[in-house]
């Protein structure tokens, strides 16, 4: 097998804050198989961010090591900084410059000849479908052209591994599917390895494999696949006319806890397709609604931590209405 | 090695061409950092001129808005250096720096890169001042012009270095505005740019040799007008040795962050 693409052992940060001693992170091994996509979930303050910065060697681990593309992250930091390209959550371009003048800019930092970096960034400006604002100062660049460009950017020095902070992040969902669509089709032709985070969901179901960090620590490391089926239960959502009665039969006939949320409840149980007729047969609810949902990454993430990786997550029936409307979340 | 010192050489020369070229670009910026060394030459300089130096003016020495002319260069030299450094922390607030300190040179060379490109630009602002010559009373020979070039980028270089010093390690502007206003003014002010220095109270004859600019403006002073306190070479190895100290501490403190 090829070598690992990252390899953390033991990986840590911790900082000080006045005479306070922060955990950022707390010992993460962590591999990571050259190519393909790797989602880095997690929630707020988990210690994804400072662990990003340490495998791109802007932090310093204050304990155990990493390697990243064949290079010590602390030993040979030009070295790994010239295999990795990164886009930043927060917009890092110049504004002052044109979309060329940036990448130029770049393609000089990383000492790509002329020639080269010129031909690469004519053909990247094409892929993100900016060339005809290739002469615009970046100044009057909409939030999804300047995330296009930063992507561009950061394949300018072909690198192996291209970290994605929040690729998507404040965008609508229009341009976030256009970024979806780009940095898909960048993974097939280069062959590269993309590492992202995000807090979309749907977005993680793009990824081969995903680590989870929670608390400063990775507590997963499995396909979507394999993590969902951990889980182990599906959720079934139905509107009834009676929900109190209807919640207190339910959780009475088949052990399960019930969650209410106005004329509607959910449960989990094993194996949602085989339980439903049981369940409309063996009771007399008037049943207006029924759903049942495979588990998600979404309940992955519950099941893990314990909290919805964001606080605003619709319920259920809020979902499946959305998507039946606009054909998209939310 | 060898290919190591190319790639940082390279840092420091893109590094230098950003700021360089953003400079050439942004007409406001430099229309509007001459205002105010324009304002000093003109009213200042036509105010006191006509009343407290009048005394001065009468002897030997040449006219007042003559004397203040090349301080007032070295001032607009002074403030555009001030004004890069900020650029610094303005980079670090839009992120723009971290594209540059994830780049794989080295942390030295960034620093060297933006302490040339701010000298640079303050350089190509002392010459867009020096347009004003004539209105001071100054003539300007092509071999006088040539001698102050090298004056500039040196005061230019001081500068900058020690505002960079100063703003690697600061988070937001406002820290700069106080520094602007407890280091720069008082450089400034005490550098004899507006007065000359002879006859001052003990304390502030102390303060006058501690600051770096008072030998830019004395060098610039002795090549324009033909009077200074000092041979230049010894204004001249003032200011490169000020300025060496100051790039070690930029640079000493850009590669410290973590």
């Amino acid at each position: 097998m090829a070598q690992p693409i990252i390899e953390a052992r033991g990986l840590a940060r911790t900082y000080r804050n006045g005479g306070r001693a922060i955990e950022a992170v707390r010992g993460v091994d962590l591999t990571v198989e050259a190519g393909g996509i790797f989602g880095f979930l997690g929630p707020n303050g988990a210690g994804k961010t400072t662990t990003i910065n340490m495998l791109c060697t802007l932090v310093k681990p204050t304990g155990g090591s990493a390697r990243v593309a064949g290079f010590d992250v602390v030993a040979e930091p030009h070295q790994v900084r010239q295999k990795i390209g990164l886009v930043f959550q927060d917009p890092s371009l110049d504004e002052r410059l044109t979309a060329w003048e940036n990448l130029a800019f770049h393609a000089m930092l990383y000492g790509v000849p002329r020639p080269v970096w010129k031909k690469r960034a004519a053909d990247l400006l094409d892929l993100v479908a900016l060339t005809p604002r290739r002469d615009d100062l970046v100044r009057g660049f909409s939030g999804g052209m300047k995330r296009r460009l930063e992507i561009a950017r950061g394949l300018l020095h072909r690198p192996d591994l291209l970290f994605l902070d929040e690729p998507t992040l404040g965008l609508d969902p229009q341009t976030r599917n256009l970024i979806w669509d780009y940095i898909l089709g960048l993974q097939k032709e280069h062959g590269l390895t993309l590492f992202l985070t995000t807090h979309y969901m749907e977005e993680a179901e793009h990824c081969h494999r995903i680590g989870i960090m929670s608390q400063g620590r990775l507590i997963a490391l499995d396909t979507p696949e394999a993590l969902k089926q951990g889980v182990g239960h599906d959720t079934v959502t139905i509107g009834v006319d009676d929900p109190d009665a209807a919640a207190e039969r339910i959780s009475r006939t088949y052990g399960v806890a019930v969650r209410r949320d106005g004329d509607q409840l959910a449960f989990p149980v094993r194996d949602g397709a085989a339980f439903l007729p049981r369940l409309i047969a063996e009771n007399g609810l008037a049943i207006r609604r029924v759903a049942v949902r495979r588990p998600t990454l979404e309940d992955v993430f519950l099941s893990l931590t314990g909290s919805a990786i964001r606080e605003d997550s619709p319920d259920h029936f809020a979902t499946i209405k959305a998507s039946t409307r606009r054909g998209g979340r939310r | 090695m060898r290919h190591a010192l190319r790639r940082d050489l390279m840092g420091i020369y893109t590094i230098w061409l950003r700021d360089v070229r953003r400079f050439v670009r942004d007409r406001p910026r430099i229309i509007g950092s001459l205002v105010q060394p324009t304002l000093f030459l003109l009213v200042l300089g036509t105010g006191l001129g006509h009343g407290t130096f009048r005394a001065m003016a009468a002897g030997e020495g040449p006219d007042y808005m003559a004397f203040i002319f090349p301080g007032i260069v070295a001032m607009t030299i002074l403030f555009t250096s001030a004004f890069s450094a900020i650029s610094i922390i303005w980079d670090r607030e839009v992120g723009f720096l971290k594209e540059v300190l994830v780049a794989p040179v080295s942390r030295w060379s960034v620093a060297v890169g933006k302490v040339l490109g701010g000298a640079s630009v303050a350089v190509m602002q002392g010459c867009v001042m020096m347009l004003l010559a004539p209105v001071a009373g100054v003539g300007l020979s092509a071999p006088v012009v040539l001698t102050m070039l090298p004056i500039m980028f040196l005061v230019a270089f001081a500068m900058t270095a020690m505002g960079i010093a100063a703003a690697a390690r600061m988070a937001s502007m406002q820290g700069f505005t106080v520094i602007m206003n407890f280091v720069v003014l008082p450089i400034f002010f005490l550098s004899g740019a507006m007065f000359p220095l002879e006859g001052l109270p003990p304390w502030m004859t102390v303060l006058v040799h501690v600051d770096p600019l008072t030998y830019g403006v004395d060098a610039l002073r002795g090549v324009v007008l033909g009077v200074a306190d000092r041979p230049l070479a010894a204004d001249c190895s003032a200011l490169a040795g000020f300025g060496m100290m100051m790039l070690a501490l930029a640079v000493w403190s850009f590669g410290a962050r973590d």
